[in-house]
């Protein structure tokens, strides 16, 4: 018959650790007492390492910085699912991605100081440099997933990327040659609601941002991004595919930024005390802690030991930040062309 | 008279018009609840609904493509992009249809939209977000680009591109947002586009400059008897003024904050060669910030020009 439906979709929504702490058995990726550990670990220094980096810009010693609060369960479920040959595009807000990862505090740091000195990663990192154009990231990381696909690398690209940023012509042209391509990469967003002032809502009206994928011809889910291990269940599921050659999907991590947009916003201007105060009680920490605790791993003093561990290897980091003798202006060449040109070395001499 | 700062007397220009002609629209990213990054658009989505001040989804080719067509089919939309390095998604649409609307249809559809973007170094924000690449859009023969340099000047130069008829960049100088005040008065009052101002009377030199960089310049000619030119619009440039200014004068230093290489500078340093060459007594100066991209905190102040660089130029062809 003429008017017939002829596609219809699903999508999936995956939760592994509930807020209360309890777990689906069924569905709980097999991770030892000590891997869990590492995670909840990491977690924890990425909250100290946030809350530090806040309270150096409040004392004048960093940069405009954007929190990562709320988000440490996306972040780091993502980080346990790379493997050192997968490539990483970051957006801006991913510092839980790179501290997992063991990229050097100190230049993490630095970067947002506003040294561009940081922006070259190390050698042994397959990360990109931070990308502020929201969504700008992703179609060079179709790129990359390409370059690795015609090298025959066992590897996958992740994309890290907002909710906001799927609203970016880049997010379509991105998405639609990964799934043309069948290419292996793994669309991580990070849905924390906000977009500055702007609710997911007034970015899209479709109802979940992971059924976008449907659209391009490959599975997007989406996971409690409060759940490290729904996250990292999902990213890892994710990128094996990818490495396998079957092809892309996104997972939707949908979390909260509890925090300001940025060091320089005001989040009250926009969005109710009440909301925030519900998405506390939801803290991707707090429900690692009560999992551990009903693991026999988590006490109070465990946790303050962890504590105590991430606070001191920030405070290490943050001394041996601030011992970086500032860029020389001859500096602001550094990299313009592999060969300056001869105005530029003009302009350089100048300096 | 008030004192305003550069970002009140944007927001007054915005509110008198939007009150005026209905026709006026506000669209950009954060522009109606949070009033603008900058608060530029502070209280204008209170104050006219949600229908005239709308909130967008984060996607400036959206923005400036929509903008297009609402000016088009006969509003009179104002697209906030919310820093200058966020244009260049747009610069599609912006480029080869905002800027081209009229001549592509022959006359039948224009584009009467003002966009506006906050410019320039000196804020110490992250990358892409103190941009100066007023050239690039200047190339663009049915834009005008238009730059304020201070309040009282926002705002009349603001209200005459909303009444303009054709698409005007309007370049606001983060820096000087809230560095400046001015008395502003109350009422409307236009600034012709197209016509630069003296800004300083002076006879032994000319120094052109335009938005951040002219608060630089007045600090740097301090002690020079020098005739400062605040060009306020960029395409079309008033060269008529700057020749006469050099025609008494004989000497030229320009100064901008953008990279030397095909910099606006050149533009008017070529103008000077071949319209005022007979005025001149001695080779024309630019300064400049250097080729390289805009760098970050740390360093944006080894790449802005300093007033010790624009004196040493002055001083440069003061010699001839
Ligand atoms: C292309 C572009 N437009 C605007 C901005 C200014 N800006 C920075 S972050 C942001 C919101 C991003 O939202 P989302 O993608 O959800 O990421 P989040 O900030 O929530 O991590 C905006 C509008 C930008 N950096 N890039
Ligand atoms: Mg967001």
């Amino acid at each position: 018959m003429p008017d017939t439906v002829i596609a219809t979709f699903q999508v999936r929504q995956l939760t592994i650790l509930d807020p209360s702490g309890d777990v689906d058995l069924a569905l709980l990726p097999k991770l030892s007492d000590d891997r869990l550990w590492e995670m909840y670990r990491f977690m924890v220094l990425t909250r100290v390492f946030d809350e530090r980096a806040v309270s150096l810009q409040r004392e004048g010693r960093m940069g405009t910085y954007p929190p990562v609060k709320g988000q440490e369960a996306t972040q780091v479920g993502s980080a346990f699912a790379l493997t050192k040959e997968d490539w990483i595009f970051p957006s801006f807000r991913e510092m839980g991605v790179h501290l997992t990862l063991g990229f050097p505090i100190p230049q993490l740091l630095q970067y947002w100081t506003g040294d561009e000195r940081a922006q070259r990663i190390p050698e042994q990192f397959k990360i990109f440099p931070f990308c502020v154009a929201v969504g700008s990231q992703l179609p060079q990381a179709v790129g990359a997933a390409l370059a690795v696909r015609y090298r025959r690398e066992p590897a996958a690209v992740a994309v890290f990327f907002g909710d906001g940023a799927t609203s970016k012509g880049d997010f379509h042209e991105a998405m639609n040659m990964a799934g043309v391509y069948r290419l292996p990469i793994v669309f991580i967003c990070q849905n924390n609601q906000w977009a500055i002032s702007v609710p997911v809502k007034g970015q899209t009206a479709s109802a979940t941002l992971a059924q976008k994928a449907v659209g391009y011809g490959f599975e997007g889910i989406q996971v409690d991004g409060n759940d490290v291990l729904a996250v990292y269940a999902a990213v890892s599921g994710a990128l094996e595919k990818a490495r396998r050659g079957e092809g892309p999907a996104m997972v939707e991590c949908l979390t909260y930024r509890m925090a300001d947009h940025t060091t320089a916003d005001d989040a009250g201007r926009y969005r109710s005390p009440e909301e925030v105060e519900y998405w506390r009680s939801r803290d991707p920490l707090l429900r690692m802690e009560r999992y551990l605790e009903s693991r026999g791993r988590w006490t109070p003093e465990a946790a303050g030991e962890v504590r105590g561990w991430a606070t001191a290897a920030i405070d290490q980091a943050v001394r041996e930040m601030e011992e970086i003798p500032p860029p020389e202006p001859a500096e602001l060449f550094e990299g313009a062309l592999a060969e300056l040109t001869p105005r530029q070395k003009r302009q350089r001499k100048e300096r | 008279m008030a004192q305003l700062n550069m970002v009140q007397a944007i927001n007054q220009a915005l509110a008198q018009e939007m009150a005026r002609d209905d026709r006026v629209v506000i669209i950009g990213e954060d522009v109606g609840r949070d009033g603008g990054v900058f608060r530029v658009t502070e209280g204008l989505q209170d104050r006219f609904g949600p229908e005239r001040v709308l909130d967008t989804p984060l996607s400036e080719s959206g923005i400036m493509g929509a903008a297009i067509g609402m000016a088009a089919c006969g509003l009179r939309p104002v697209p906030e992009i919310q820093f200058m390095g966020f244009t260049y998604s747009a610069f599609e649409q912006l480029f080869a249809h905002g800027a081209r609307l009229r001549s592509r249809s022959r006359g039948r559809f224009g584009c009467p939209m003002v966009v506006r973007t906050p410019y320039g170094g000196g804020i110490k924000a992250p990358e892409l977000h103190e941009e100066s690449t007023e050239a690039l859009f200047c190339q663009a023969p049915g834009l005008k680009v238009v730059v304020p340099s201070g309040p009282y000047n926002a705002k009349g130069l603001l209200l005459a591109s909303l009444r303009d008829p054709d698409p005007v960049l309007f370049l606001e100088p983060t820096r000087l947002y809230r560095m400046i005040k001015e008395e502003v008065p109350e009422g409307e009052y236009l600034v012709e586009l197209g016509r630069a101002r003296v800004a300083r009377p002076g006879r032994e030199v000319t120094v052109v400059a335009w938005g951040s960089m002219l608060e630089r310049v007045l600090k740097a000619v301090a002690g020079f008897d020098a005739e400062v030119i605040d060009m306020l619009t960029l395409n079309p440039l008033d060269m008529e003024c700057v020749l006469g200014s050099v025609k008494k004068t004989g000497r030229a230093v320009i100064v901008h904050e953008a990279a030397l290489t095909c910099g606006v500078g050149a533009e008017i340093a070529a103008t000077l060669a071949c319209d005022g060459i007979l005025f001149l007594r001695g080779p024309v100066k630019r300064v400049a910030a250097p080729d390289v991209p805009v760098p970050l905190a740390k360093l944006i102040d080894h790449y802005l020009p300093s007033i010790q660089q624009i004196q040493a130029a002055v001083e440069d062809v003061l010699k001839y």
